[in-house]
């Protein structure tokens, strides 16, 4: 099995702004609108490189999902940069008519999502966002777990024809994913076989899922790990395959447990093939303010947290 | 050849009729403000917008419109089947099952001639202002024009793009207000007093035409060449169009009671009379 290194640590957000930089060079159709946070975005570098096909639209985030809705009918591939509070919680109904429903090339991408965001506390921190999204017809729903894989996935969601909602994060983290790994919507990748029990992780809970991993064979367990960056349309493939070998789940993700991965996870497992499953999520709380270790800590979204609840669910196993 | 005022008052009266029907078979839908806005719409369509054959959704090198105002939907409806967009029997599914012409517009069931949804209120604004700059991007030197109600202006989103347009030199599109005076719950000077829609856009720094007969289409025609002619200077420009609610129904006229409500058997029949079948013929 392929062993993933750190190659570095990163913070996604700045995978986003390389693709995006990318993106400016060889596609002419792409622009970029953002709410008063280029920096935070790291959208510097496409303002710099095509001024004209930049658009600082201001604190005003309902206009912005407007404007960029209205510039794909012009043929133009807009994306969409602001935190992820406010590119979902505070424009929804602006996505849900606008893009959604409307079926325009729009692709919203949000930095700064979940606990990591850290300092700022509670009204930065989205947990809810996952589930706003996935639960809009259209809407494919992506959560990148570091540099590379943003960078990537940036670039993929370029050439897909539809609404994307684009997540990622402010920390800097480690980068593992290689930088060749081709981007496929809806792919799932698997990162380590295992037979005892199957970690589905997606974002910053990807590289905890492998470092738990390690910590699980040192235990005599052994764990799969499947990286799920897509979570609309979830590869249902991958998730039945790998349990129909280990027999049981853990889902892990930085959002609230109603709602993120883990429910659609469950629905899949339900329908198919019911498994025992335990949530590495948030238990329907806000945030608070701290550094993101500490809040990933105090709200059980770390390696030590996976563990725990892989040793869980084994014992759930009939 | 574009239409004269004669031939445009005839099919004016046809769509009031088209609007009436088609809101009285499903017991539902909102006739006041589309006859409101079926001498503007007519006159858009048939006299003052560059149109291409047939529809694209992108509709390059020919001038957009977008409703805002979605709930107004029969007089849209009418206006593009009548304008060729599909056919006008097609009026008679409207808002039944299966139908492409849902209650409030949408795109999701390719209804030629409708580039976004719309019915939740106060986004029509941003997405034709986008529209708008993509056709800057573009080298594309057509217009944008958006159909807003009046009422709709207490949506804060709109005020965000009224702020962006004028900010950012968006001299291609033409804002039309729909002034009525009236939304559901009242007249707006009652419900939340707009205040002068003149002074507002102005200090937002818009171009402002003011049409004072809306129903006119001479004035239309006179009013639209004007704002036509204010466009491509570095600022927006605002159209506002004093219009009656209910126009040309006397029963439906100078009350907000028919915003929302279909009309019964009897009603249609006195309104049908006081707008008879013309020669583009009954859908």
């Amino acid at each position: 099995m392929k062993k993933y290194t750190n190659t570095g640590s990163k913070d996604t957000r700045s995978g986003f702004g390389a693709g995006l930089t990318e993106l400016g060079q060889k596609n002419e159709n792409v622009v970029a609108l953002c709410a008063d946070l280029i920096g935070s975005l790291k959208m510097d570098d496409f303002k710099k490189n095509h001024p004209e096909r930049f658009f600082q639209v201001g604190i005003a985030e309902a206009n912005m999902i407007g404007l960029a809705a209205g510039m794909t009918i012009g043929g133009k591939i807009p994306f969409t940069g602001t935190f992820a509070n406010f590119s979902t919680g505070r424009v929804y109904d602006q996505i849900r008519q606008s893009v959604a429903y409307s079926e325009k090339n729009v692709k919203i991408c949000a930095s700064h999502a979940g606990l990591t965001l850290g300092e700022d506390g509670a009204t930065h921190q989205i947990l809810e966002d996952i589930g706003l999204m996935k639960m809009l017809p259209n809407m494919t729903v992506i959560n990148t777990c570091d540099y590379n894989q943003t960078k990537a996935a940036t670039l993929a969601i370029a050439d897909y024809d539809g609404p994307v909602y684009l997540r990622f994060g402010r920390p800097v983290v480690p980068n593992f994913m290689p930088a060749d790994e081709k981007f496929v919507i809806g792919k799932a990748i698997l990162l380590n076989e295992g037979t005892d029990v199957t970690i589905v992780a997606t974002g910053h809970l990807v590289w905890e899922a492998l470092i738990a991993a390690e910590e699980l064979e040192a235990k005599g367990i052994s764990a799969e790990v499947i990286n799920i960056h897509t979570i609309k349309p979830l590869d249902e493939e991958a998730i039945l395959k790998s349990v129909a070998k280990t027999g049981c789940i853990v889902t892990a993700e930085e959002h609230n447990f109603l709602g993120g991965l883990g429910e659609s996870v469950s629905r899949v497992l339900a329908l198919n093939n019911p498994l025992p499953q335990e949530f590495v999520a948030v238990q329907d709380t806000f945030g608070e303010s701290g550094t993101p270790e500490q809040l990933m800590e105090k709200y059980g979204l770390n390696a030590a947290a996976i563990v725990e609840k892989a040793q869980v669910v084994i014992k759930r196993k009939k | 050849m574009k239409p004269n005022t004669q031939q445009l008052t005839e099919l004016t009266t046809q769509v009031r009729r088209d609007i009436l029907r088609m809101v009285h078979a499903v017991s539902s839908g909102h006739p006041g403000g589309s006859l409101g806005c079926a001498e503007f719409l007519v006159t858009l369509y048939q006299k003052l917008m560059d149109r291409k054959e047939g529809f694209n959704m992108d509709g390059t090198d020919e001038d957009l419109f977008f409703l805002s105002n979605g709930h107004i939907s029969p007089v849209f409806y009418s206006v593009l089947s009548r304008s060729g967009y599909f056919p006008v029997s097609e009026l008679a599914t409207f808002r039944k099952i299966n139908t492409r012409l849902q209650g409030h517009p949408c795109t999701h069931d390719k209804l030629p001639g409708v580039r976004m949804a719309s019915g939740s209120l106060g986004q029509g604004l941003s997405v034709a202002v986008g529209a708008a700059q993509a056709k800057k991007l573009n080298k594309d030197n057509k217009l944008v024009y958006v159909l807003m109600g009046d009422g709709e202006l207490q949506e804060g989103q709109n005020w965000e793009a009224i702020m962006y347009a004028s900010a950012k030199k968006v001299d291609n599109v033409i804002a039309t207000v729909d002034l009525n005076g009236k939304q559901i719950d009242g007249p707006t000077e009652d419900v939340l007093n707009l205040g002068s829609m003149k002074a507002k856009f102005e200090a937002f720094d818009w171009e402002v035409i003011e049409i004072a007969k809306g129903n006119d289409i001479d004035s239309i025609v006179a009013g639209y060449e004007q704002a036509k002619a204010k466009t491509g200077k570095g600022k927006p420009v605002c159209v506002l169009l004093h219009t009656e609610m209910g126009n040309g129904v006397d029963f439906m006229m100078g009350t907000h009671a028919w915003h929302g409500k279909a009309p019964s058997d009897a009603q249609l029949e006195e309104a049908l009379k006081q707008n008879p079948e013309t020669s583009f013929g009954d859908y």
